[in-house]
């Protein structure tokens, strides 16, 4: 792990020292053609959460877990002949996870330690923007790949600026293709079959395609208020469960989680950001969500930065979640065979959280620690509670680069 | 049960209506000059990227995702 940490670090130092001051900024008026570095940016977080409601053991059991991140982007741009804005953003991603639920998929191969596994995340994008219009368009490929998981995903966007420059549409589409492996909890794997290795000929894939397409409209409203709607659509298809969440009917029997390989999603959203006074801006977001499955949400996040001066803020938060379950949720032992569908994933069920915390950024004139490259650090902490137990914590580190 | 809850729903998307009438109906044309509040960082419509990690946590420990500029499929999850 620490070879392939090092490894990103060096590829992106490498990227850095490559465009470091060979190209002249904007900030003068002059609009380079080369490929010029803007900026980058480092977030890193700390996550963990426990509970015992697991869904590989059915809806009981622990659900302890760590997982360690890291995104680090770089954004370079250029200008064209027709004055129009490139902007290239290279993002790579790296997640390390320790999680003793995984334990329980097969606890005879493993003697103790939690189980652990790695996900890399790389992805692209390109946009052009032609200022004089106030248009955008865009494309991007992503990419994950973990042990039992590889994803690729592609992107597409539009955005049209009004006439007064006050308002933007903006329409997105996506699509991912996953491919999972089909790894059954040991006592449910067939007899003689593979299934027990590390190798990837062990499993049998399953598919899941997710399609996604997004419209929203932001708008100035008057000098300190600005609002933004969005409506998403978000169809998937396939194997929607997972093979190793385990399901104990109420005749003690044992099966893997079955659910609809269908599922239309529908969330639509507001954001709105407000400046109080000086010193005070007010960022609130609602989402209302609704899928085929019978799961309605709804989302009220609010943050207050506090600008205790130009260069330091001080940012509380707070966001409040309430989901009612899916229709084929039910917990341990209350399935019955006469079920089509069934989960005791209590990621499914019917719960409110609360996720609270505080954060503060720093933007020195002269650089963070008075290194001028590091123009921004911010950290903030976070706590999660679900009322069906869960608890987790995130502790997240960003900077940025210029 | 589900029409208290279909209830409440319209309820919200009502309020939202309402606080957005009223947001559109006091809409002032902003002159770039003039931008230099709705220009600061912190006024951001869009997710922050220290919030990144957060959203993609909150995505697999609950039912509910999109609409808030994350990811809306791809990656597993799964534990």
């Amino acid at each position: 792990m620490k070879r392939i940490c090092l490894s990103v670090a060096g590829i992106v130092l490498t990227f850095f020292a490559s465009f470091a001051q060979t190209n002249p900024k904007d900030s003068a008026g002059y609009k380079s053609r080369k490929l010029s570095f803007e900026e980058a940016n480092l977030v890193t977080s700390y996550y963990k959460q426990d509970g015992n409601n697991s869904a590989v053991t059915g809806g009981i059991g622990t659900q302890k877990l760590t997982d360690i991140s890291t995104v680090i982007d770089v954004k370079f741009t250029r200008w064209d002949k027709k004055e129009r804005k490139h902007t290239y953003d290279i993002e790579i991603g790296f997640d390390h996870y320790t999680s003793a639920s995984s334990d329980n998929v097969d606890p005879h191969t493993v003697s103790g330690a939690s189980r652990a596994d790695s996900r890399l995340f790389p992805s692209l994008s390109w946009s052009v923007e032609n200022q004089k219009k106030g248009s955008t368009i865009g494309v991007g490929v992503a990419l994950s790949s973990e042990f039992d998981y590889q994803s690729i995903g592609v992107n597409a966007m539009f955005a049209q600026k009004t006439k007064n420059r006050n308002g933007e549409f903006t329409a997105k589409a996506q699509v991912f293709l996953d491919k999972l492996k089909y790894i059954l909890p040991i006592e449910l794997r067939p007899t003689g079959s593979g299934g027990g290795g590390d190798d990837e000929d062990d499993y049998e894939n399953r598919s899941r395609k997710s399609y996604s397409g997004s419209l929203s409209y932001s708008h100035i409203i008057n000098k300190r208020l600005q609002v933004m709607f969005i409506a998403e659509m978000i169809k998937q298809q396939g194997f929607l469960g997972l093979p190793f969440h385990r399901v104990y009917l109420n005749n003690n029997a044992v099966v893997v989680e079955n659910l609809p390989d269908t599922r239309t999603k529908i969330p639509l959203g507001i954001r709105a950001s407000y400046f109080l006074g000086d010193k005070i801006i007010v960022r609130g977001f609602y989402r209302y969500y609704h899928d085929n499955w019978g799961l309605n949400a709804h989302t009220i996040n609010l943050e207050t930065p506090i600008k205790i001066n130009p260069y330091f803020s001080v940012i509380p938060f707070y966001r409040y979640y309430s989901q009612t379950a899916v229709d084929y949720f039910a917990p341990y032992k209350m399935h019955t065979t006469a079920d089509q569908y069934f989960t005791s994933n209590y990621d499914l069920s019917k719960f409110n959280s609360n996720f609270y915390g505080a954060g503060f950024k720093i933007t020195p004139l002269k650089g963070v620690l008075g290194i001028q490259r590091i123009s921004m650090l911010e950290m903030r902490y976070g706590h999660y509670s679900r009322t069906n137990g869960l608890n987790s914590d995130i502790i997240t580190l960003s900077m940025k680069f210029k | 049960m589900k029409k208290n809850h279909q209830r409440s729903t319209a309820r919200m998307i009502a309020l939202a209506l309402f606080f957005s009438a009223i947001a559109f109906a006091s809409c002032t044309t902003v002159k770039e000059y003039q931008k230099n509040k709705l220009n600061d960082s912190e006024m951001t419509l869009s997710a922050r990227k220290i919030e990144k990690t957060e959203m993609s946590f909150q995505s697999y420990r609950e039912g509910a995702s999109g609409a808030n500029g994350g990811k809306t499929g791809g990656g597993c999850g799964c534990n």
